[in-house]
């Protein structure tokens, strides 16, 4: 289980091929990766990513131990980016392993649900017309309900 | 009653409101709420943006807890947004 904060881009595919080789006896990986999009109002010069750091671990640890006791994991990755990111760029990635794939796909929707509204990042938009704070939105809060 | 240090730490436009990004405050405060209340007499910008606590979330030592939580032995209280990972 590894939780990985950088500012620096990384490799999805290459994360999952080095994941896959440090994953013993699982039969199913799950992977999601999230990705810069462009604001739909304006052009999206840069998207600044500022994070708590003496939390941000601790809190995302605290996340994949819930995960591994709801399910069966095998092996387990989360990568989360920090600084300036354009268009495109890969902001974060979380990677599950389990024997069968509906542990690792639920695991990692639980993850990615938890790593919405409860890592503590927050993200500011430069674009054309200024810049603004992304608000947190209501149906990701809504959506922990779901767990 | 003996006064406590405390780090505390700002971030997104809490931190822009504040106009810092972490402090040290001698404090006697013995819960979050009372700590809100000692900040806003520090001057207009503490007391803008401590105006409405919906859109402001609060961890003690790096848990994330409500404002009713106590301070007392806390090293470090971070005031932010709600959060907007992923």
């Amino acid at each position: 289980m590894t939780v990985i904060l950088q500012s620096s881009v990384f490799d999805p595919g290459a994360t999952i091929n080095e994941f896959q080789k440090q994953s013993i006896n699982c039969g199913a990986i799950v992977s999601f990766t999230g990705v810069v999009r462009n604001n739909e109002e304006s052009n999206l010069k840069k998207l600044h990513i500022e994070h708590y750091p003496s939390m941000t671990k601790i809190a995302i640890e605290e996340m994949i131990n819930v995960a591994n006791k709801r399910w069966k994991l095998s092996n387990c990755l989360v990568i989360h980016r920090y600084g300036n990111l354009k268009v495109n760029e890969i902001i974060m990635m979380v990677v599950t392993a389990s024997s069968h794939r509906v542990d690792a796909f639920q695991a990692a929707e639980y993850l990615m649900d938890y790593l919405k509204s409860r890592a503590p990042f927050w993200k500011k938009e430069f674009t054309d017309k200024g810049s603004n704070w992304v608000l947190s939105k209501e149906t990701d809060e809504a959506a922990l309900t779901r767990w | 009653m003996k006064l406590e240090m405390i780090r505390i730490l700002y971030f997104s436009w809490i931190r822009e409101g504040v106009g810092a990004s972490e402090e040290k405050l001698e404090t006697k405060s013995e819960n979050v709420k009372e700590l809100i209340n000692e900040l806003k007499l520090k001057n207009e910008k503490y007391n803008s943006v401590f105006s409405k606590l919906d859109n402001i979330r609060v961890a003690v030592d790096q848990k994330l807890v409500n404002f009713e939580t106590s301070i007392k032995n806390a090293e470090e209280v971070a005031f932010f947004p709600p959060m907007t990972g992923g």
